[in-house]
This record gives structure tokens, C-alpha cells and sequence, in this order.
């Protein structure tokens, strides 16, 4: 855990609607872009208040609610829990390789995450690729 | 008579991830009547200012997205019409059997070659809960949320757009008031089958069988207002808008269910007859066509699908 005066700060002062007082670092991985979750707080919603720099590798906006797959992120180190999302975008093999939909991805602790947008295109072909 | 066959259309069946939220956006949000649940789970839901028995229909799901899009037919004769024309046309047809959803006469279900499956249906019982017909009332109950009238058109993602178009005119009897062609093919299609501006849209896309949006019909742009303001109360996930649509004309919001399936509510846009000229967008001014005051497509118009 980080202490919250390393944190970037923003517009409307520190983080969270219902959030915790315990604040976790999520680091962009290969890059300098770290912000601070909540507990309780979707790391999305930081993502989107926060990460709008020259520089760090975005994760993309979308539904916000588990269902449209673009802010699909792998997390390489770091406890989290996730709430329901669309099987269309993270399989239960995914899912234990650590893919997560951001919007649906909760901390438990200092995360280090890495965007893994898939293109309709990309989908498309994966899945032909599965039925042959 | 002078619209006659294909009505509008009639029944949508949306996945869900989570009923009990589907229900809250659905029924509070938006402001659509619940009609039942039935017990494999799915929920029946149709707006305040529709005679028949349902219009939405949500079915829990592990994915997100649309199972079938529904047109009602004046006749079951014109739904026999129609079937041998699709046959015809070469797509198989699946009976689906009276009592599938309540309420619900048999219907007919085809894959369109963009990957979705259209049905089409003629007999569904009246709700008890419709409008008013002596000496009606605007409303017989105050509506709820952000008043949504009823279920007004899709627009669906998927390949073979050209073959798309070619099968709702010329199999299914719609016509065509505007499109967006690129340089290297058609990009969109808005159809109708009444005097709506679109009953039914697509736009090309790679992956087949996707939703872009559901949309609710509201009165006014009074009222998209007070929409707007329901989604910053209630936190609703909100894509664009308040805006415009230079296509069709209609005023807008795109906005995301719980389960990220978009839905818009929309007013206005203009009447539609089968005699006017379809309107063209090239790829230059496409932006304008789809967000009259932004004046340009944004990343998640193209990409944010379910």
C-alpha cells in the first residue's frame, strides 16, 4: 500500500464514493502511470478520472458494466475480486490467467495491470480459429 | 388500408447479467411497466403507451447482447406471405410455437446474414395495462422515470450489410431513408417498414450478431432533459449526449444498461414515407450524420458493442 500524499491528486479531491480509507496502488505495467483505488472502488473508475496523460498506455471506456469487453485488462501481481462480467470477453480460463474486465476488477491490494483490448476483428478470428 | 404486412417492430429479447439490476434500470430508470416473470427466468416488460402484452423481454445470461429482434404483422397471412418469400430467398425458418412467451402467438425466426435473428409474429394478446380507449387520459398513471413510451428501433452490428439491405427491401417489404456509403462499400443502413425514421438499423461490423443500441421513444426534448438528469442522480453509465442525430434528425442519449447492453432514448426525427429519396452521407461527413453538435464519431460509436 501506498500513503495517499505520493498520489496523484485531481479535480474533486480524493477518491471514492463509499471507498475505504485503504488505498491501493495500480500500476500501468512497463510504464511510470500508477493511481490509487479505494477498497471497494472499481479500478475503472480511477482509471477514467485520473488517466487522461500523454504517455500511459489506456485502457479503453465502454459499457462500464461488464458487458462490451474494452477496458479488458490482464493483472500480473496483486490480490482482487470481480463481479459478474460477459463470458464473451473473459472465459473461465482467462479468468484464471488473470484477465479482467477493469470494470468489474476490485483491489485487495497494490495491482499491476496491462490494457488487453481484443478487436472485434481479433475476436472474430479467435473464434473461427476455436471452431476449426 | 396503407401500411400493410409488417407493422413495427414488436418483441426484443436482451441477455442480462443480473435480473434483479436489468429490472431496477429497466423499470424505474427507464420508466417501462413489469409484466411478469415467468419460470425459466426471463422478464416481460412493455411501456406505458403500448396496447400489447409485452414489448422487452430480458433473459438471464453469462454474456451480454440481443437474442432475437421481432416485427408484428397486420395477419397471419401475411406472415405465411412472408415466410414463402424467405424461403425463396434461401434462409430456413424455425417455428417458434404459440405460448413460447406469454401472451404470444407462433412466430417465425430466420438468421439474417449479418448473423441475427429477425422473427416475425401477427397474433399477441392486449394488455390489461394499455392506454386508455374512451375518452383516454394523456396517461392513466403518471410515468415513471424517464417516461419512456415504448420500445422504438435497434441499431445491430455485423458483416454483410449489402446483403442486409437487399433482404428487408426486397424480401421484407422496407425501405431505406438514409444510408452512410464509404469509398470502399457501405458503412450503415437505417430501414423502416412504417413512417418511423428507422425501425431497424445496421452497420457494418466484423464480428456478426452484435447489439449497438435498444432504443425507448420519449416524448420530447423536454424530457431527454429530465433523462439526463436521472442518469447523473442514479449513476447511470452514460455514453453521448444530450445531443442530435443528423441522421433521422432525432435527439438523443446513449447510455448503458447494467449488463452494458447500450440503450438510447430518443425523440423527434422526421416522418419517413416509401415514395421520398434516401438521404446520403459520405465518409466526410459521416461525424455530422451521427452527432449533429460534436460533428464527429467518437472511438466507442464503432468499437463499444455487446
Amino acid at each position: 500500500m501506498i500513503s495517499p500524499n505520493t498520489l496523484f491528486t485531481w479535480e474533486g479531491g480524493p477518491v471514492s464514493d463509499g471507498a475505504t480509507d485503504e488505498l491501493f496502488e495500480i500500476r500501468i505495467r512497463g510504464s511510470e502511470c500508477a493511481v490509487s483505488c479505494g477498497k471497494g472502488e472499481k479500478v475503472l473508475s480511477v482509471l477514467e478520472r485520473v488517466f487522461r496523460m500523454p504517455d500511459c498506455p489506456s485502457v479503453r471506456i465502454g459499457c462500464r458494466n461488464g458487458g462490451c469487453g474494452v477496458c479488458r485488462v490482464r493483472v500480473f501481481s496483486g490480490d482482487y475480486v470481480t463481479t459478474k462480467m460477459s463470458r464473451d470477453h473473459v472465459s473461465k480460463e482467462e479468468e484464471a490467467e488473470g484477465y479482467a474486465l477493469a470494470c468489474r476488477l476490485y483491489p485487495k491490494s497494490d495491482l499491476v495491470i496491462e490494457p488487453a483490448f481484443v478487436s472485434p476483428k481479433e475476436r472474430r478470428q479467435r473464434r473461427l480459429t476455436e471452431e476449426t | 388500408m396503407s401500411q400493410e404486412g409488417l407493422l413495427r417492430p414488436g418483441i426484443v429479447q436482451l441477455r442480462v447479467l443480473d435480473m434483479e439490476e436489468a429490472i431496477t434500470h429497466y423499470v424505474d430508470r427507464i420508466g417501462l411497466d413489469f409484466v411478469g416473470k415467468e419460470d425459466d427466468g426471463r422478464v416481460y416488460l412493455k411501456g406505458y403507451d403500448e396496447f400489447h402484452h409485452h414489448s422487452v423481454v430480458l433473459r438471464p445470461a453469462d454474456s451480454a447482447g440481443i437474442d432475437l429482434f421481432a416485427f408484428k404483422a397486420d395477419t397471419q397471412e401475411s406472415v405465411d406471405m412472408y415466410r414463402k418469400r424467405i424461403e425463396e430467398y434461401g434462409l430456413e425458418i424455425e417455428d417458434v410455437p404459440a405460448g413460447e412467451q406469454p401472451g404470444t402467438g407462433p412466430r417465425i425466426a430466420f438468421t439474417i446474414p449479418s448473423g441475427h435473428r429477425i422473427e416475425l409474429f401477427a397474433d399477441m394478446d392486449l394488455s390489461e395495462n394499455g392506454p386508455e380507449t374512451n375518452n383516454p387520459y394523456t396517461w392513466k398513471n403518471e410515468p415513471r422515470g424517464m417516461r419512456a413510451q415504448r420500445m422504438d428501433h435497434a441499431l445491430l452490428y455485423g458483416p454483410n450489410i449489402d446483403k442486409v439491405e437487399e433482404f428487408f427491401t426486397k424480401v421484407l417489404d422496407f425501405h431505406l431513408p438514409e444510408r452512410v456509403d464509404l469509398p470502399d462499400g457501405t458503412l450503415a443502413i437505417w430501414m423502416t417498414v412504417s413512417n418511423k425514421a428507422h425501425d431497424i438499423a445496421f452497420v457494418k461490423h466484423d464480428e456478426p450478431g452484435k447489439l449497438h443500441h435498444l432504443a425507448f421513444y420519449l416524448e420530447d426534448w423536454s424530457d431527454i432533459g429530465h433523462a439526463a438528469d436521472l442518469m447523473a442522480r442514479y449513476d447511470i453509465s452514460r455514453d453521448v449526449g444530450p445531443t442530435r442525430h443528423g441522421i433521422t434528425r432525432g435527439q438523443t442519449i446513449y447510455f448503458f444498461d447494467p449488463s452494458g447492453n447500450r440503450n438510447e432514448v430518443y425523440c423527434g426525427g422526421y416522418t419517413a414515407y416509401k415514395d421520398h429519396p434516401t438521404r446520403v452521407w459520405d465518409g466526410n461527413h459521416v461525424g455530422r450524420g451521427i452527432f449533429y453538435y460534436e460533428r464527429q464519431l467518437n472511438d466507442a460509436f464503432l468499437t463499444v458493442v455487446t
